[in-house]
């Protein structure tokens, strides 16, 4: 009986529509919150900063974006490598171009150039619905890496074709570049990613997420009841492209250090930040975490187990994991097409009952 | 005639032959589309698992040798002896058929009356499981494939256009095979959806699925079918494109070439699907041998995409589809 | 009003007049002139004139295949007729798009209901108040000021809503999961959040059992004393329209036959010819 509802009143519609409306899910919010800032710093270390915890929230960025596009939105969009790809240049282009400025304005700054490309990707939506929109999300994909591994502007004329941040510091502390500590590395993308989920939460509770909805849930009707469906659509494109390039930024800028667009922003991120978005579940923000944990850890457990403990073959290995994880999203589409969000408000569901079954 | 006309004119010959190999992935994709509603982006992966399936068995592979290896220590690779050809592509259709029992059980019969995005996602999630599946199954390498087609430079037609314009193309004897093959196929689907029995309920199934049901026709066994047939036209697709550059990971992505000829040629046309193929096969390359000098090359990259999203934005039904109207 | 155009035309703008139950009736809200709207070669509607006051409760009805829905569909703008014009307070109404005629204060019901799936019962009203939210992206993004102020508002005029219709018990249920008859009702509640001047309702009452066609009578006749809101409904049922609207249009193979109050149409040679079924020549 330690979660329950009943006996927590409310007396006005605010405290109604807050984001935790049950006092144990606000207490659990707070704690975790309070673990991440105070505690992780501390115990964090460079292997787990690596391979788990700064790709995560990178990743987790980039899945609230394509959240608010797909699960919000209800416009199918495969373009999501091109967009992190234009977060990436855009980034490297404000550093070289402003040593000066501050790498938090040039991250956000990638971010509003990634909107404005996002925006111009997503007019066609206004004619283009489901499958075709995907196509058209497609030449945005190819076109965009084209673009970025053809003219030499874009990297700056670097002979090999790479671009590699430079080091950059706040208060001091390099966040970019060889010299950055993992907790640096860690704390700058847990801001973004702690500022972006506040940011998706306030856009899909009110009246713009609603307009998003209806678009979603059926455009025609939606349009009769007065959604505006070019505003609806252009605003849902350029959030998420928002969200997703500041992914993209820092994933080069942060994690890689250094990149080439076809390697590191091909279709095959596009899928991986699809398929978190799937998992996770639609149409949710905690589903966008979930999603993102889910396939960051998976293949690293996958990887610790096969190749660490079993001594398999790395190339074995690797096809395992593409396997599995077809095989889990199969499983997932078929169980539970609305991702581990559903599951886990099932689960509270239960947990609110117990232990009386209904 | 001058040069860059000529030179034109071999391009788009040579991008003829690769538009027949989109719309062989194409016309996979519009038949299921046709039978089930079913936007089978796995398409493209099942020309691979079945172009592998093929390599696997005329030269004898042992099936899991990597993983069963791994496991349990053993050196299997071989059984040993090379099964062939006419043998070994009668039992690649049947692994097909198989894996459409399976698709069909596993998946297609749990997903009934989901909306089409979700079916269009496990498709993707098909796409990911039957390639980890393919390379376990027969290893990731480069394979050559050699069903004994004929290769090499086609010197009748090298003939014919030097005799006519005094420069002789250059066009693989492999292509103009492929382009026959396809024919073939086309017709051999027409004839069968039009005078056989399982190719009305075929259309019947296409056009309502409960009034199909209702007369007695067997959705699952319909799905069966459309997704062997779908199955039997990947190989023939895999076995064109694994001749000619050899079996490996890159044909899944003709898959992705396949979506921007279907939105020219319309989701539920098979002329469309080889027009659009044709379409794109040619555009692509002439597009790139004039823009090469001015933008620089790889174009063939992103311009089906960019040439769909162009067309959708006039013509959002495709070349051959009907005008919408839209109803509330 | 925001969007309105065209010239001020001359309607005839009389005084109204006052029903049998003592309602006050105004003068023309909106005006059909010879609308003609044509599907390639098919003529859904042909050559159609008629008015809707302000305060009345207007019935279209006819069988099917009548081409009502079209007619409603052309009041809310979704289908733009070839010949003619919708004069809407006064004004010649210029082609708009959909959204922009519910900014003018036309709300709607569907005939197959039209309410959005995935949200629950609260967020489908809450968005027919769409456009008296006006705090923008960059207000609602941080959620100060304006954006949590305005939700708190606009909330409370849902409420009143949602006691005004009775659906207090299911207000945070997922639509997907209510019966047919209540799923009607949120539709209703969504189109009178929006608080409109015109409200349109597309078969409101089909498929309901009676004691769910007594309730939305109820409802609909509620809403028309309580805030006097203009009423256009399509109906096939015969009891229902001919107890619950002022005036009647009454719609057979996309022409108009019978047009006046309930009394006038039941005694309309043509009408009772389209009905009964004689043989049309």
């Amino acid at each position: 009986m330690l979660y329950r509802e009943a006996g927590d009143y409310k007396t006005s519609y605010v405290a109604d529509s807050q984001t935790f409306p049950i006092k144990f899910d606000r207490y659990g919010y707070y704690v975790l919150l309070g673990f991440a800032f105070l505690v992780m710093p501390l115990i964090i270390n460079d292997y787990w900063a690596n391979s788990i915890v700064v790709p995560f929230l990178i990743y987790a960025i980039a899945a609230l974006g394509l959240n608010i596009l797909i699960g919000y939105c209800g416009q199918l969009s495969l373009g999501t490598g091109g967009f992190m790809a234009v977060g990436a240049y855009a980034s490297y282009k404000l550093m070289t171009a402003f040593p000066d400025l501050n790498i938090i304005f040039v991250i956000i700054i990638a971010g509003v150039v990634t909107a404005a490309v996002g925006v111009l990707f997503g007019l066609p939506s206004l004619r283009i619905k489901g499958f075709y929109l995907a196509v058209a999300t497609l030449a945005a994909q190819f076109f965009l890496i084209w673009l970025f591994t053809r003219t030499a502007w874009f990297y700056n004329y670097s002979p090999t074709g790479m671009i590699s941040a430079p080091t950059r510091e706040i208060f001091g502390v390099p966040v970019t570049g060889p010299r950055a500590s993992a907790v640096s590395m860690y704390m700058i993308c847990l801001c973004f990613l702690v500022a972006s989920a506040w940011l998706a939460r306030n856009l899909t509770r009110g009246s713009i997420g609603r307009k998003w909805m209806a678009i979603r849930d059926m455009d025609i009707a939606a349009e009769i009841i007065g959604v505006n469906p070019l505003i609806a659509k252009l605003t849902a494109f350029a959030v998420s492209s928002f969200l997703v390039g500041i992914s993209g930024a820092l994933l080069f800028a942060v994690y890689l250090g250094a990149a080439e667009a076809g390697e590191a922003f091909g279709i095959d991120k596009s899928f991986l930040v699809l398929f978190m978005v799937i998992i996770g579940g639609l149409g949710s923000i905690f589903g966008a975490f979930a999603g993102a944990a889910f396939l960051i850890v998976g293949p690293v457990l996958l990887k610790l187990l096969l190749v660490n403990t079993l001594g398999w073959p790395t190339d074995l290995a690797a096809h395992l994991e593409i396997m599995i994880v077809g095989a889990l999203i199969l499983t997932f589409l078929i169980v539970e097409p609305h991702g581990i969000a559903a599951l886990w408000r099932t689960i509270k569901e239960k947990l609110r009952l117990w232990p009386f079954p209904y | 005639m001058p040069d860059t006309l000529l030179f034109a004119l071999e391009a788009s010959l040579n991008g003829l032959t690769a538009g027949v190999m989109y719309a062989l992935v194409a016309l996979g994709f519009v038949l299921i589309f046709k039978a089930s509603g079913i936007f089978n982006f796995a398409q493209g992966v099942m020309a691979l698992f079945a172009a592998l399936t093929l390599v696997g068995f005329q030269s004898g592979q042992i099936p899991f040798s990597h993983l069963i290896n791994a496991m349990f220590g053993t050196r299997l690779h071989h059984f040993g002896w090379n099964m062939p050809t006419m043998l070994a592509i009668p039992a690649t259709v049947l692994v097909m058929i198989a894996l459409a029992i399976l698709v069909e059980r596993f998946i297609l019969k749990h997903l009934v009356n989901q909306e089409p995005i979700i079916l269009f996602m496990a498709t993707i999630g098909l796409a990911y499981f039957l390639e980890g599946v393919g390379d376990i199954m027969w290893g990731a390498e480069v394979k050559a494939l050699d069903v004994g087609l004929p290769k090499g430079m086609s010197s009748a037609v090298d003939e014919a256009t030097f005799n006519w314009f005094g420069y002789g193309f250059y066009i693989d004897r492999l292509e103009i095979w492929a382009a026959g093959i396809a024919a073939v196929l086309v017709a051999v689907l027409t004839v069968f959806s039009q005078y056989t029995k399982q190719g009305r309920a075929l259309r019947a199934v296409a056009d309502d699925h409960q009034a199909a049901l209702s007369v007695g026709i067997s959705l699952r066994f319909i799905w069966v079918l459309t997704w062997s047939i779908a199955g039997i036209v990947a190989l023939v697709a895999g076995i064109m494109w694994g001749s000619k550059s050899g079996v490996q990971f890159s044909l899944s992505l003709i898959a992705l070439k396949a979506l921007p000829v279907l939105i020219l040629g319309g989701f539920t046309s098979i002329p469309g699907a080889i027009v659009g193929g044709l379409i794109i096969g040619v555009g692509e390359k002439l597009f790139d041998f004039f823009m090469n000098p001015i933008i620089g090359g790889a174009t063939e990259n992103w311009f089906a995409y960019m040439l769909a999203l162009v067309f959708l934005l006039f013509r959002p039904q495709g070349l051959f589809g009907e005008r919408i109207i839209e109803r509330v | 009003m925001s969007g309105q155009g065209g010239t001020m035309l001359d309607t005839n703008s009389d005084a109204g007049f006052m029903t049998a139950d003592g309602r006050k009736i105004g003068g023309v809200a909106m005006e059909m002139r010879n609308i003609t709207l044509r599907f390639g070669g098919v003529v859904a509607i042909k050559d159609i004139s008629f008015d809707i006051r302000w305060g009345e409760i207007r019935a279209i009805i006819g069988p099917n295949g009548a081409g009502k829905s079209s007619m409603l569909n052309v009041i809310s703008g979704f289908y733009h007729p070839q010949e003619g014009e919708v004069i809407y307070k006064g004004y010649k109404r210029p082609r708009m798009r959909p959204y922009q005629v519910a900014q003018q204060g036309i709300a709607r019901t569907f005939q197959n209901i039209a309410l959005f799936e995935g949200m629950s019962v609260l967020d489908n009203i809450m968005t027919g108040r769409l456009h008296h939210m006006k705090a923008n992206m960059f207000q609602q993004a941080i959620w100060w000021g304006r954006a949590a102020r305005e939700e708190a508002e606009n909330r409370a005029q849902v409420e009143k809503i949602i006691d005004f219709l009775e659906i207090q018990h299911i207000r945070k249920t997922p639509v997907s999961r209510l019966p047919y008859g209540l799923k009607k009702r949120v539709e209703l509640a969504r189109a009178l959040a929006a608080e409109p001047a015109i409200l349109l309702l597309d078969e409101p009452m089909a498929g309901m059992n009676v004691e769910e066609k007594e309730d939305m009578c109820r409802f609909i006749l509620d809403v028309n004393d309580e805030f006097g809101t203009t009423t256009v409904l399509i109906e096939h049922d015969m009891g229902v329209v001919m107890d619950l609207s002022d005036r009647v249009v009454v719609m057979d193979y996309g022409k108009k036959i019978g047009d006046g109050t309930p009394e006038e149409v039941r005694n309309n040679q043509e009408v009772i010819n389209a009905y009964l079924g004689v043989a049309h020549d």
